[in-house]
């Protein structure tokens, strides 16, 4: 059976409108109905979702544990700060900053992308020699970065303020551009795996030897791979610095990169949809204890201050979700739509994995 | 510079670090898994130590095997609950997993316990110092020397002349064969875990006893030490954990001396910098084995 072209060209393209509709709703009737509080979460949401699909582009595709991007979304953070900030503004906030520094001030999109193309240039200055390793060196060598950037965040005290908190961002993220930014990431995210690059990527997770012997070359896929996603993260950031507006280092560092992990763990690492699903799964689920917890300390229902409650429950819920189903809610699928007839000739040739994303 | 104050100092440091890292390694050696959990093994003794401590009032020595018993039973309790059942699962799985356990632990300590470092009640011996040859030297470096060099010398002996320390090497090498041999897997892993927590524990009591107090992040940074050791020395043998325990103590005294003022702050990233250097160049450490990597499920 022939099927039109509209209905190819939509079902291969059904995962970005089926994952991007209900965030555009979710952003709208925030917008409409929900009070400040609400709306602030959801826009965190968004910001972290992009973060998430910087971290699945590379972990998903590549099979390699991914510290590091948190880092990189700091890098972003600070770098987009420093230039969108005014001198005024800027030398109270850094004190110490370099006197070239204080001049500099841009709008916020061009901030915002400075510090995605900051984050993508440290990362395409050392991550080279990197992407050799794989398995556990793989994972230990990112998490050494991840410390190294969160070292000289802490230190440099010039440019970031040290481990004082940096404060006076103007908050220019909001829902709408959260969002808008969201899709973009997801349906680049989309493309990027459905790629020639992305492909070769999947096949070196699949098998590194036979991708290998079919002439891929793995480091050099995976750098480049690497450089994208550290971009992707380092944008994420600039808008995570422009909605929260006052920060210090430690707001990109363990915590942090539990929370990202948490989400693409819990939706599935090796698919969009996982990304998505995982996001606003333990989105829903963290600010729920949260209000828990919040209201707990509010009216004192317990004779102590309760902290940490969310974050055991969550890491609890993490473990949980390791032992039963470590492939995470979505395991690997994405979620698209299939007229009849593509539906049949799919299912013929599951055999070969055609179906598998 | 090389005066006997820095020699024993170095000495000191270099042996906690050494048995930090044998800790981390016997782990790593069979499921070939970073245990980031660790550290809370370390904040767990702490706490045991603050809590029997303070509500019992025993001898110290008391208090100090309760810690260590504490830490066992909890590494123990790790792989038990947590590790055991992700264990044939994907190596991410199981990193995300002890990373999972280490923020549940730290977490768990800041809700049930306080946020704030708690005092840790140490006996005079960690406060005074004696005089030798005319430097001064706290008895806390020569306590902490007498006792790792001791664990360092009893689980040598216990690596090579009892069944469990065979059926441990043989594990860390070859899981597969072991197994084929009759070794049960669950009794060497849950074994490793508590040697594992053996060791954090008695780590925890000098670790601690230099600030002599316990916050829920502790474990953070004897984590932090023992990754890069073990990475200098070699993830895959025990004698390279300790080689680069010592290593370690050495680095990171010289990279202290050599390094500009201005750049002293970013010690730790020099740090780290030489842990990439080691992985992309030589990722077998200092110490080599003949052995291939195997993870087993």
């Amino acid at each position: 059976m022939k099927t039109s072209r509209l209905t190819t060209w939509l079902s291969s393209y059904s995962t970005i409108i089926i994952l991007s509709v209900p965030l555009l709703i979710l952003a709208a009737l925030t917008n409409l109905f929900a009070d400040y509080l609400l709306l602030r979460i959801v826009t965190a949401l968004f910001v972290s979702l992009i973060v998430v699909l910087g971290m699945q582009l590379f972990m998903g595709n590549s099979g390699i544990l991914a510290w590091a991007h948190v880092g990189f979304m700091g890098i972003g953070a600070y770098v987009s700060a420093l230039c969108s900030m005014t001198p005024a503004m800027k030398e109270i906030a850094i004190p110490q900053v370099y006197p070239f520094l204080l001049q500099l001030h841009l709008p916020f999109w061009a901030a915002v992308l400075v510090g995605a193309a900051v984050a993508a240039v440290i990362a395409a200055l050392v991550s080279y020699p990197l992407m050799r390793l794989s398995d556990a060196a793989g994972a230990i060598s990112s998490f050494a970065l991840l410390i190294i950037i969160n070292s000289v965040l802490v230190h440099w005290d010039r440019v970031t303020n040290g481990p004082r908190t940096l404060f006076g961002i103007d908050e220019l993220t909001n829902i709408w551009t959260a969002v808008g930014c969201a899709i973009l990431v997801l349906i680049l995210a989309y493309l990027f795996k459905e790629s020639s690059l992305g492909l070769r990527l999947r096949a070196s997770r699949a098998d590194y030897y036979a991708a290998s012997a079919v002439g891929i070359n793995i480091t050099l896929v995976r750098y480049y791979s690497f450089i994208i996603s550290a971009a992707i993260a380092g944008f994420g950031g600039g808008l995570y610095a422009h909605y929260i507006t006052s920060f210090t280092p430690n707001a990109f560092y363990l915590t942090e990169t539990f929370n990202v992990l948490a989400m693409l763990v819990v939706g599935g690492t090796l698919g969009i949809s996982g990304a998505v699903v995982g996001s606003l799964a333990v989105t829903i689920a963290r600010e729920g204890m949260r209000a828990i917890e919040n209201n707990i300390n509010l009216y004192h229902l317990l004779p102590f201050d309760v902290i940490g409650l969310t974050e055991v429950f969550l890491a609890t819920v993490l473990i949980i979700g390791l032992i039963l189903k470590p492939e995470g809610i979505m395991a690997g699928r994405e979620l698209r739509w299939r007229p009849k007839a593509r539906l049949e000739e799919a299912e013929r040739n599951s055999a070969d994995g055609a179906g598998r994303g | 510079m090389f005066t006997l104050e820095f020699l024993v100092n170095a000495i000191s440091s270099g042996s906690l670090y050494a048995l930090l890292a044998l800790g981390l390694v016997i782990i790593y050696g069979i499921l070939k898994m970073v245990n980031f959990a660790y550290g809370e093994l370390i904040m767990f003794g702490g706490y045991v130590m603050y809590l029997v401590g303070s509500i019992t009032g025993l001898p110290w020595i008391f208090v100090a095997l309760a810690a260590v018993l504490g830490a066992m039973i909890i590494s123990y309790l790790t792989e038990l609950v947590a590790f055991r059942q992700v264990r044939a699962k994907s190596l991410t799985a199981l990193l995300i997993t002890s990373f999972a356990v280490s923020t549940l632990l730290q977490n768990a300590a800041l809700l049930i316990i306080s946020p704030r470092a708690k005092a840790i009640i140490l006996p005079p011996i960690f406060s005074t110092s004696v005089t030798l040859f005319g430097a001064t030297i706290p008895m806390r470096n020569i306590v902490t020397i007498t006792v790792s060099i001791a664990m360092l010398v009893g689980l040598t002996l216990l690596f090579r002349y009892t069944i469990l320390g065979i059926a441990l090497r043989a594990a860390a090498d070859n899981f597969r064969m072991t197994r084929m041999l009759g070794v049960p897997a669950n009794l060497v892993i849950s074994s490793a875990f508590v040697l594992s927590g053996l060791i954090a524990g008695v780590c925890s009591l000098f670790w601690i006893g230099r600030t002599a107090s316990v916050t829920p992040t502790i474990g953070l940074g004897p984590l932090i030490i023992a990754f890069i050791a073990t990475v200098i020395g070699g993830m895959r043998s025990l004698v390279g954990a300790a080689v680069g325990g010592f290593a370690y103590g050495l680095i990171f005294s010289l990279i202290g001396v050599l390094l500009p003022q201005g750049l002293l702050d970013y010690r730790e990233a020099f740090m780290f910098l030489i842990v990439l250097l080691i992985l992309v160049f030589r990722p077998e450490g200092l110490v080599r084995t003949k052995h291939a990597e195997e993870r087993i499920g």
